[in-house]
């Protein structure tokens, strides 16, 4: 135990959550005056609660919430009791009881005690299967009970209820919501608003049922099934309530205090006893109560400067404004939004393509209320005409289209350095530029580490990074460029998106983020991302591909094919050159030609003979089609070559083993040499091995095209296996951060080579290892495309469509 | 005028296309959301098999260069040029896509013609 200095007055917290925390917090930054004591009924420390959704869709672990770790509790010498419930106050005596049976002494107490779900009163309620959702345990049981075929039905609509569905549904389950109203998220949004809503979910595959209620929850111990309110049966293992809240209000009762729907404090956040203070989700302010992280830390920071005797600040209640991704689809919600309200005006804008929704509610020319689905980039702005309640009579007509910002720093400008900026961790403008100017913060991780902005739902990372660009001298410009019109977002962007959603196929990415249509750009470019974002984990969509794709075979000038068997390495033998002979006149191929690639070409094949001739000729793809690992070119090395330091032929074939049958941006060619006469071309190769007297050197980014480019040394090095590792770390390095479409001599400009050795080759062994691990598992899910002759995908894969009748020609 | 009975539904992949070939003509048959399309099979720019093109809604991609051409009116979108292909009335009815023909007889329909008569 630390010593204590007797003068210091006692504060006594009880609720270890987000509110009570984030109020300590504030109360620590006015000095250390207290000898704090925080109880908290979960065993865990501080954690984010709204993060906890991520935690069940599998994108962040249980670590990674955590708010304030052990050693900040000891760091600033509080005593912290966790797994102790508080269960009475005695007032008068000034202590509280905690359920182990400890009583302990305050000066000062500080309620936090925040909200429980509401469980509706239906018959079955009690059985196994069915939870509420509001802890860490919660999700922890949630993630034991999900998993593939299992049924889970969500009670509850609101943003709860659709988070949880999203995380079941990335678990595998099947999921249902029920929904007592007409529409989703009905206290954000209006009807229309609920429809674009519901849209985007349902393209997620999460069945939704509105107008519907629960009567019963059936099964003999565990949950089997719910029965609706129309009397039908759905399978059930799992049943999430996220009906609503109920504020935590019994200890405010015991201790005295005047408490309704909360407990009742005033403008300074005191409750009817002086020395009781109450804040977050328990709480009712001027009627109202709270159930977002904003409001809880403007209220934390009122009752900070009450508590420690600078008292002054008031709490005049939050604007109830909602900012958030719900399962992926950016929502925003503030002011209200009653068209039948009189003299009220509205203005609206639709686009059933994209899924977006925006409607802006005024009265007498001054904003009152706007809805966005789908885009929320003008939230800001909107956000701010509601609470300063400027007439906006002027800018009528181009409320919906701003004018276009000539400096990109405009936007951030107009906001006054009191607008939050992040609505879940209540930063604002002002706090944001100080820490940058205080701390010369230039990126946007360094600024969440600084500010904790940006850390929640992460959708105010855009005005964030406008910030940057305009105050940060030394930001660098975000160069990326957007995909296509058809899904708005650069590369980068999109990989993310598609991990952290955990979506598995190309018309889910349309779905969610783009006119749910794609084109001929994008399509490939996504089908691309999302396999190597999962590795093979997920579902190839071939009407996402280019014919060369759907055929495993290229597509030539005249419709026909050309047909490229592997020859690894460039080494062949008197049986593959007799087939190829054999199958070349069985087939009447028209020209048979040496490639540039040491491999023989099969041209002018129609694309129904392909199966027959790969069977024929029992040889893998070469994959002179795709977007991927075409060859590894050899020289004859020191085989049989005098000059010959290192062995080629093999190192080559090797190489071409661990890599064939995997996709890449664009295609990559590869070659090895035996010595610096470089035969085979390594250095004007996507990946060159150059064998030199005891060592091998690895290049990169070389190219003989359009232009020619000589490749970058990555790293010299000693032994045959690492030069093989160190093409392997950059080929996965290329794969998972390349563009479509961009060559690895782009790639390499773009990134430079510092970072790229970085990287790879030099990244710690971690990195390194994880980089192998992942090629390694694409490799193992990959395989020989031209096994799709003998087991094509559909019956019309290679062959014309036979019709049932045919024409008699007039 | 005379309707086919051309092949199973099932046997075109959504928003992929086959071709197929009915007396003097190849089409190309294409599924999409909104329904069955086909067109003639030849990109009026260089004769490119448009079936072997990626869908981009209502339009088709062709394969060699990349023209777009509209499956709905058989026009070509991209470039700006005034041609386009022919296109057929698709109807499906128990599974089985049919397609009219303008100028072509079955015999089938010859003799539902007389049955009629």
């Amino acid at each position: 135990m630390r010593s204590r200095k007797p003068n210091k007055p006692s504060l006594v917290v009880v609720g270890n959550g987000m509110a009570g925390i984030a109020c300590l917090e504030q109360i620590l930054r006015h000095g250390k005056q207290f000898d704090v004591t925080v109880f908290g009924d979960e065993t865990h420390v501080n954690y984010s609660r709204i993060l906890l959704s991520n935690v069940l869709a599998g994108v962040q672990d249980f670590e990674g919430i955590t708010l304030n770790p052990l050693n900040w509790y000891q760091e600033n010498s509080i005593t912290l009791r966790l797994g102790v419930r508080v269960t009475g106050i005695d007032p008068l005596a000034r202590t509280v009881n905690g359920d182990d049976g400890s009583v302990t002494k305050y000066d000062k107490l500080l309620l936090a005690t925040g909200s429980r779900s509401m469980i509706p009163p239906i018959p079955g309620m009690e059985k196994a299967g069915v939870c509420a959702w509001r802890t860490l345990d919660d999700t922890k049981r949630l993630l034991e009970w999900s998993g593939p075929g299992k049924h889970a039905v969500v009670v509850g609509g609101g943003l709860l209820g659709l988070e949880a569905a999203r995380g079941l549904q990335v678990q595998g389950c099947d999921v249902t919501i029920i929904h007592l109203l007409d529409t989703l998220m009905n206290r954000q949004l209006d009807n229309t608003g609920g429809h674009y809503l519901q849209r985007k979910i349902e393209n997620l595959g999460i069945h939704v049922r509105t107008k519907c209620t629960i009567q019963a929850v059936h099964g003999s111990k565990h949950v089997e099934s719910v029965e609706l309110n129309t009397g039908k049966l759905l399978p059930a293992d799992i049943v999430v309530v996220a009906a609503g809240i109920i504020p935590n209000v019994e200890l405010g009762r015991m201790a005295g205090l005047t408490v309704k729907r909360g407990i009742v404090v005033n403008d300074y956040m005191e409750t009817s006893d002086p020395d009781i203070y109450a804040v977050g989700e328990c709480v009712e302010h001027r009627g109202m109560t709270y159930g977002l992280v904003a409001p809880l830390i403007e209220q934390g920071k009122v009752l900070a400067a009450t508590i420690t005797g600078n008292r002054g600040p008031v709490y005049e209640g939050s604007s109830t404004a909602t900012k958030l991704k719900v399962a992926g689809v950016d929502v925003f919600s503030a002011g209200t939004f009653d068209e039948a309200e009189a003299g009220v005006d509205v203005v609206r804008y639709e686009d059933p393509g994209l899924g977006i929704y925006k409607k802006l509610v005024l009265r007498e020319g001054r904003m009152i209320g706007a809805i966005l689905v789908g885009d929320v980039t003008e939230s800001g702005q909107y956000m701010e005409w509601i609470r300063s309640r400027q007439d906006l009579t002027a800018k009528r007509r181009s409320l919906l289209i701003p004018e276009p910002k000539k400096d990109p720093g405009a936007t951030v400008a107009e906001m006054s350095d009191a607008e939050v900026v992040c609505g879940c961790m209540g930063v604002t403008k002002g706090a944001i530029i100080e820490a940058i100017h205080d701390r010369g913060i230039c990126t946007l991780p360094q600024l969440k580490e600084a500010t904790r902005a940006s850390t929640g739902c992460g959708s105010c990372a855009g005005t964030c990074n406008a910030l940057l660009a305009a105050v940060a001298p030394g930001f660098e410009p975000d160069k990326a460029q957007v995909l296509c019109g058809c899904v708005p977002y650069s590369e980068e962007q999109l990989r993310s998106m598609i991990h952290t959603q955990q979506i598995r196929g190309v018309q889910q990415v349309l779905e969610i983020y783009g006119n749910g249509v794609g084109c001929e750009k994008c399509r490939p470019a996504l089908s691309y991302m999302v396999d190597v974002v999962w590795n093979g984990g997920h579902e190839e969509d071939r009407a996402s591909r280019f014919i060369n794709d759907r055929v495993h075979a290229n597509i030539q000038r005249d419709g026909t094919f050309s047909v490229i068997p592997r020859m690894r390495g460039g080494v062949t033998s008197p049986d593959e050159l007799r087939k190829i002979a054999d199958v070349a006149d069985k087939y009447n191929v028209p020209l048979v030609k040496v490639t540039g690639s040491q491999r023989i070409d099969l041209l002018g094949v129609n694309k129904e003979d392909l199966p027959g001739m790969w069977a024929d000729l029992g040889m893998p793809s070469g994959q002179g089609y795709s977007k991927g690992l075409r060859m590894v070119k050899t020289c004859v090395g020191a085989d049989y070559c005098r000059f010959g330091t290192q062995e080629a032929i093999g190192t080559g074939i090797e190489l071409e083993k661990r890599l064939e049958n995997l996709y890449t941006p664009h295609k990559t060619k590869l070659a090895v040499v035996g010595c610096p006469r470089n035969c085979a071309e390594a250095t004007v190769k996507d990946i060159g091995l150059v064998g030199q007297e005891g060592s091998w050197q690895v290049v990169v980014g070389g190219a003989a095209g359009k232009s020619v480019r000589k490749a970058d040394v990555l790293i010299t090095v000693a032994t045959t296996e690492e030069a093989l590792e160190s093409a392997e770390l950059f080929f996965q390095y290329y794969r998972e951060g390349g563009n479509y479409l961009e060559r690895s001599y782009d790639f390499v400009e773009r990134l430079g080579m510092d970072k790229i050795r970085r990287e790879t080759v030099y990244a710690p062994p971690e990195a390194r290892a994880a980089l192998l691990e992942r090629l390694h598992k694409a490799k193992a899910a990959s395989y020989d495309a031209w096994q799709e002759g003998a087991m094509p995908r559909t019956a019309s894969q290679f062959v014309q469509i036979q019709s049932l009748e045919t024409p008699v020609e007039v | 005028m005379a309707w086919f009975k051309v092949t199973e539904a099932g046997n075109i992949p959504l928003r992929e296309g086959r071709s197929v070939r009915l007396g003097r003509r190849e089409l190309a048959i294409f599924h999409l959301p909104e329904g069955f399309k086909a067109i003639d099979n030849r990109c009026p720019h260089n004769l490119g098999p448009l079936c072997d093109g990626i869908t981009k809604g209502t339009k088709v991609v062709c394969p060699l260069h990349g023209w777009n051409v509209c499956l709905e009116t058989g026009k070509v979108v991209s470039p700006n040029v005034p041609v386009g292909v022919t296109t057929y009335p698709v109807r499906v009815s128990d599974g089985i896509i049919h397609i009219q023909l303008p100028d072509a007889k079955s015999s089938e329909n010859e003799l539902e013609e007389e049955t009629a008569a």
